[in-house]
């Protein structure tokens, strides 16, 4: 178990035939190293993302996958095709892009039929099929607007509809969700999910937002510095984060130093717990061992409620309401750096304000070792 | 609308008013003088004040005018279609190929022509395309001909190569700023739906770019038909230009009112031109906003 790897996570799922099969892939841009050896395939009709901070190469996979850069090392298969040499337009891939790329000296209808005109058909069965699609979306009778009358959701929908109605094996998103505001990119995540069960295409989308990801996602790839980090679905990754990295980027996670090892291990503020059992993260080679737990999996006790938990004691330093939740900072007994505590307010639970004693619940299962030693 | 503060009207006056002196006094002044001009008559070295219409009469019906006229729109035509087909490709390749950090150079080098003289330039034609000029010279010592050709210069073909060689970098850059504008995941987006990159060009590289190059035609157009130095010097007597005959009117002739009744006819069918191309560019620029 310590030494975890990946590799069971990047085969496609059971059931799945794969669409895309990606093999050594490396890419350079001038000196900087872009990719760095990315292996990975994806399922026919999954919902894949690729989840990473600005800059790990995660749009640089994908317009590989696009067929705007070329490899410079490795081999790319869609649909059993390998893709080498083959130009985007050649390629059953279509994208919708992070500025939605929506031509301007078009309306919408003529932006959504834009890649038919190749496709068999006749002009009134094209403009069935556009209505189709506008009607997918949700922009039913949209075809003669302007397109820069648009607002920005609606800008996205026209991206979407156009790249749908040619039906591609898959369809890659760049970021399309981090230019509109937080009430309408959830809604449109739940939109885009169901938009892709609906026409069971393949999804390939590219953030760097971590909720987006876990929300939307069958599998996600974390990427780091070009390399893929950790390739699993939201469960496993948010819960088995394969490295601090990850876990730190994924949600948010309290590490608390571990002072004494061997058999029975000793956590700061947590007290002696026996190593066996304990989970432990792949080592990165980085920090002194550390426990990590989630907020959410520590529980603030009310005075005398009885528990077949771990306790330990501490004390609340900040309070933060949020409505549904509310966010402790709470100093450990024998510790000085406070660890974050999530707990759901419920009818009758008291908010406990700052300088509060309070009594904390938790469980050896939910801590994950990490550690450059192990 | 918002009522504007009269203070900030007041100080936008004074901003404007030197320019604006300026431009009647150097621009709407000589302008309607000319106006003035071609409704008078020239009474042998006196000049006649009753208004009349008998220049634009003589110039309408007149031939030579009339032949002067279309020879100076054909030429016109001409220059404008080889500047702007000869400028896209500079501008696209300055835009599209050239890295960012060396579009600057190259925007300079395309201006270099302009450090000589207008007048210089077109000397220059005439020595490249002259009786024993650089283009005779080499094609007779490479043996191609026998004889110098002689009709390379002192004509229209000789009139429209040298204006299209001095306008280029006019018509370069308004279509290098149209296509700096466009988008490029737009180029992108177009092959991602299936168009090759030819295709990609006709139905989104060259939409986007048309009102530059209309402003490129327009900019070169205008200029060109009014145009006097490069028809007197390369043209011959095949290649004047209705310019020419104006300078004739109001120097030799001494007819200026005949000369500004030209004049204005000339600048009229330039207007006309220019809102014709205006309303097409707008129809062509397809559903914005």
């Amino acid at each position: 178990m310590p030494d975890q790897t990946n590799t069971d996570a990047e085969a496609a799922p059971a059931g799945r035939c794969p669409i895309i099969e990606l093999s050594g892939a490396h890419k350079h841009f001038g000196d900087y190293h872009a990719l760095r050896g990315i292996d990975l395939s994806v399922g026919a009709g999954e919902f894949f993302s690729l989840l990473g901070p600005s800059g790990c190469g995660k749009t640089t996979l994908l317009r590989t996958i696009a067929g705007f850069e070329a490899l410079g090392a490795g081999r790319l298969v869609i649909g059993g095709r390998d893709m080498a040499g083959v130009p985007p337009n050649r390629r059953p891939t279509n994208m919708v892009f992070q500025s939605y790329a929506i031509f301007p000296h078009l309306d919408v209808g003529q932006n959504v039929g834009f890649g038919l005109r190749r496709s068999e058909g006749s002009r009134a069965q094209k403009a069935v099929r556009i209505g189709e699609a506008l009607e997918m979306v949700g922009l039913a009778g949209y075809e003669r607007r302007g397109a820069q009358a648009l607002s920005g959701g609606q800008r996205q929908r026209v991206a979407l509809a156009r790249a749908l109605i040619l039906r591609p094996d898959v369809l890659l998103l760049d970021e399309p969700l981090s230019a509109l505001d937080k009430k309408l990119r959830e809604q449109m995540q739940a939109e885009l999910r169901r938009l892709q069960r609906q026409v069971g295409i393949t999804f390939v989308l590219v953030t760097h937002d971590q909720e987006e990801a876990l929300i939307m996602s069958d599998r996600v790839a974390v990427m780091f510095e070009g390399r893929i980090a950790q390739l699993a679905g939201p469960q496993e990754l948010y819960r088995h984060p394969a490295s601090r990295r990850v876990a730190e980027f994924i949600g948010m996670m309290n590490f608390l130093p571990v002072i004494a090892t061997g058999d029975t291990l000793e956590i700061a503020g947590l007290g002696r717990v026996p190593r066996a059992g304990l989970r432990s993260a792949a080592p990165d080679g980085q920090g002194p061992p550390e426990a990590g737990i989630r907020p959410e999996m520590f529980s603030i006790l009310y005075p005398g409620e009885q528990t077949g938990r771990r306790t330990a004691q501490g004390t609340v330093r900040e309070t933060a309401f949020y409505g549904d939740m509310t966010y402790y900072e709470v100093i450990l007994d024998g510790t000085e750096r406070p660890v974050t505590i999530s707990m759901k307010n419920m009818p009758g639970r008291m908010i406990l304000s700052p300088g509060t004693q309070a009594r904390i619940a938790w469980d050896a299962e939910s801590v994950t070792l990490f550690s450059a030693a192990w | 609308m918002a009522q504007a503060d009269p203070g900030s009207v007041r100080r936008g006056r004074a901003l404007i008013a030197a320019p604006a002196l300026y431009a009647l006094l150097l621009l709407a002044g000589p302008l309607g003088t000319i106006v003035l001009f071609s409704f008078w008559s020239q009474d042998f070295l006196a000049l006649d004040r009753s208004p009349t219409l008998g220049n634009y009469a003589e110039a309408l019906r007149e031939p030579l005018y009339r032949e002067l006229m279309l020879r100076s729109l054909a030429i016109a035509m001409a220059v404008t279609v080889t500047t702007v087909l000869l400028a896209f490709p500079v501008a696209y390749f300055v835009s599209f190929k050239v890295a960012p950090a060396r579009k600057a150079l190259w925007l300079f080098l395309i201006t270099i022509p302009f450090w000589t003289s207008y007048l210089v330039r077109v000397f220059l034609w005439k020595v490249i395309l002259g009786f024993n000029g650089v283009v005779n010279a080499s094609l007779l010592g490479a043996g191609i001909i026998d004889a110098p050709l002689t009709f390379i210069l002192y004509n229209p073909v000789s009139v429209v190569i040298t204006l299209t060689h001095a306008f280029a970098p006019f018509a370069i850059l308004p279509i290098y700023v149209a296509l700096e504008r466009i988008d490029h995941s737009l180029i992108e987006a177009s092959r991602d739906l299936g168009e090759s990159r030819a295709s990609t060009f006709r139905r989104v590289t060259l939409p986007l770019a048309l009102p530059g190059v209309m402003a490129a035609a327009l900019i070169v157009f205008i200029p060109v038909i009014g145009d006097y130095v490069t028809p007197r010097l390369v043209g011959g007597p095949s290649g004047l230009m209705i310019a020419n005959m104006i300078q004739t009117q109001f120097l030799k002739l001494n007819n200026a009112p005949l000369g500004a009744a030209l004049a204005v006819l000339a600048m009229l069918i330039v207007t006309a031109i220019a809102l014709v191309a205006g309303l097409a560019l707008r129809r062509f620029s397809g559903p914005r906003g």
